[in-house]
């Protein structure tokens, strides 16, 4: 079910321009993984790349190995198209299809990839509103249109949404940076949930929230502006929030920059 | 990292309210600024108007009693003469509504497809080249496109002209706006959207028909409805590639076929009441189509637009 990601020596590219370099590090399976570092170091071009996404943008290409388990997500045999559905993304900003009633927007992923039997699709999105913790508040008005909940519920419907492919692995860039603090509560302990089935890595500016929810944390800066971002340190949570090797994680952690 | 010091002792009270901002009256020379951009703005506001409300209200009382008759609506010009009262315009309303659904058909399928190919698959040369293709088009004036098919139509390839070459040239006027508009469309879908879809595991086509395209549906379809009704009184292609005839005539690739604006002109070429009645009647009617096409384009956007 949840996989190991092995990263080593990743360099991300923007067209000539490279993002990020150097990246080597290792995401546990049923484990959850922060990304934290002052805006502009690259932790969400690296969250991208775990994904395939960052070659969506023209120009975004990667030298390096990203390994899911023993699959080298990189290799010229890989569809960019199955490694997105193995491999899910919830985004900062909650993003419901507009033209979809709530139940349609979790089925998504589902029918668009083909399957349209009814039972099966009532049942998965049962499942993944449950998984997601939104059952209850939307269950009597699934084919209202999604993009009428609030902001919380919105960013709970795209987790749902992203569930319901049954994922091995749950990328999240900043999914709580556009919600309230209650909402935020909400998307926390369903991290702390989903953990037990899927392999999660996160991107937060909020290091409470990184320390929070995490059991791994990657600190990422830049050497200076214009440099390329890459990867200071990365170790359990609790070390590197009690006691870092890297003096510029402590300077961040401390909030001396950033 | 420095600290804030706090004060140990007990705080001063509040402190004392600063004095209340004094509020000047309005200043002459700014009124006076003020009511001269308004006026300018008003007057030119009724300039604008005045041609169009002009327009619609003379059409109107010269030509509304040929619409309240009921023979307008089911007869033809056929055995009609400019000294006759009588007679209908049916079958320039029934030409003029099948050369637009038929240019209609061929055009949006390209027209949509085409601002797709540049929204979302192009880059580089190809796309800068069919993006100024597509703004010279807009340009063209209609006499051109009308010359360019009958060059094509009747003296390459020996035609006869017919409504269809009508279409072929209407075709190439309306494929421009269609671009357009839907590309505006198109780059109003965020781009959000498209990634949230790529992160289901969506191919790139599905999420383009699945769900770009519907959350811009409503927006294209009232470009659509706009460029059929700028078509439809388009008259250049009428004049040189479907000449006027006052009879029913279904089949595109017949003979001539009647529409409202060679209606309008046949029928202005002789200074006799009857047939002036007619130009005003068939005025009105090609305004009143538009008028409906506008209005349904409104409702539909209306209708289908993405709800929150």
């Amino acid at each position: 079910m949840a996989k190991r990601i092995d990263v080593k020596d990743l360099d991300i590219y923007y067209g000539d321009f490279k993002a990020v370099e150097g990246v080597t590090m290792t995401v546990e399976p049923r484990s959850v993984t922060a990304f934290i570092g002052p805006s502009g170091c690259g932790k969400s071009t690296v969250l991208r790349t775990l994904n395939r996404m960052h070659e969506v943008i023209p120009g975004g290409r990667v030298h390096g190995s990203v390994m899911l388990d023993d699959q080298d997500l990189y290799a010229s045999s890989m569809d960019p198209v199955a490694v997105r559905r193995t491999v899910g993304m919830v985004f900062q900003r909650p993003n419901p299809f507009p033209t979809m009633s709530i139940r349609d927007n979790v089925a998504a992923g589902l029918r668009l990839n083909g399957i349209k039997k009814k039972s099966t699709l009532d049942e998965v999105v049962e499942k993944s509103l449950r998984g997601a913790n939104l059952w209850t508040e939307v269950k009597d008005r699934l084919d209202k249109p999604g993009a009428g909940l609030s902001g919380g519920q919105q960013q709970r419907l795209c987790i749902a949404r992203a569930i319901a492919v049954n994922p091995q692995v749950l990328l999240m860039d900043e999914p709580c940076s556009a919600l309230d603090p209650i909402s935020t509560l909400a998307i926390e302990d369903l991290i702390n949930d989903l953990k037990a089935e899927y392999t999660i890595v996160i991107v937060t500016h909020n290091m409470q929230q990184a320390a929070r929810v995490s059991d791994q944390t990657a600190f990422f800066n830049l050497k200076a502006t214009g440099e390329p971002g890459r990867l200071v340190e990365v170790g359990d949570t609790p070390r590197i929030f009690s006691n870092p090797t890297e003096k510029a994680t402590e300077d961040y952690i401390s909030g001396r920059f950033g | 990292m420095s600290t804030i010091e706090l004060e140990a002792g007990p705080r001063g009270g509040a402190p004392a309210p600063a004095a209340p901002p004094s509020f000047a009256p309005k200043s002459g020379p700014r009124a006076l600024r003020d009511n001269l951009a308004r006026i300018v703005m008003w007057g030119a506001f009724v300039l604008g108007v005045i041609p169009l409300v002009w327009i619609l209200v003379s059409t109107i009382l010269k030509g509304g009693s040929m619409l309240l008759e009921s023979q307008w609506w089911t007869n033809s010009q056929a055995g009609i003469t400019d000294r006759r009262v009588g007679g209908g315009a049916v079958h320039a309303i029934q030409g003029t509504l099948i050369q637009a659904a038929v240019t209609t058909v061929i055009s949006v399928p390209v027209g949509v497809m085409t601002a797709v190919y540049l929204v979302e698959y192009g880059r580089g040369r190809l796309a800068r080249a069919v993006s100024f293709m597509v703004d010279i088009l807009t340009g063209i004036p209609s006499i051109v496109a009308a010359l360019f098919v009958y060059a094509l139509w009747v003296t390459t390839f020996g035609f006869q002209r017919v409504a269809f070459a009508v279409c072929l040239a209407l075709v190439l006027l309306m494929i421009p706006t269609i671009v357009r508009s839907t590309e505006e469309m198109l780059k109003l879908v965020p781009n959000e959207l498209r990634e949230a879809s790529y992160a289901l595991g969506v191919p790139k086509w599905k999420t383009i028909f699945k769900v770009v395209l519907p959350t811009a549906f409503s927006g294209i379809v009232t470009g659509v409805l706009l460029g059929v009704a700028r078509v439809m009184g388009e008259t250049a292609p009428l004049l040189v590639l479907g000449p006027y005839t006052p009879v029913i005539v279904t089949d595109l690739f017949a003979t001539n076929m009647a529409t409202l604006p060679t209606m309008i002109n046949q029928s202005r070429s002789e200074n006799l009441q009857p047939a002036l009645d007619r130009v005003w009647g068939a005025a009105l009617t090609l305004i009143l189509l538009i008028f409906l096409l506008n209005l349904l384009g409104r409702f539909v956007g209306r209708f289908s637009k993405v709800k929150s």
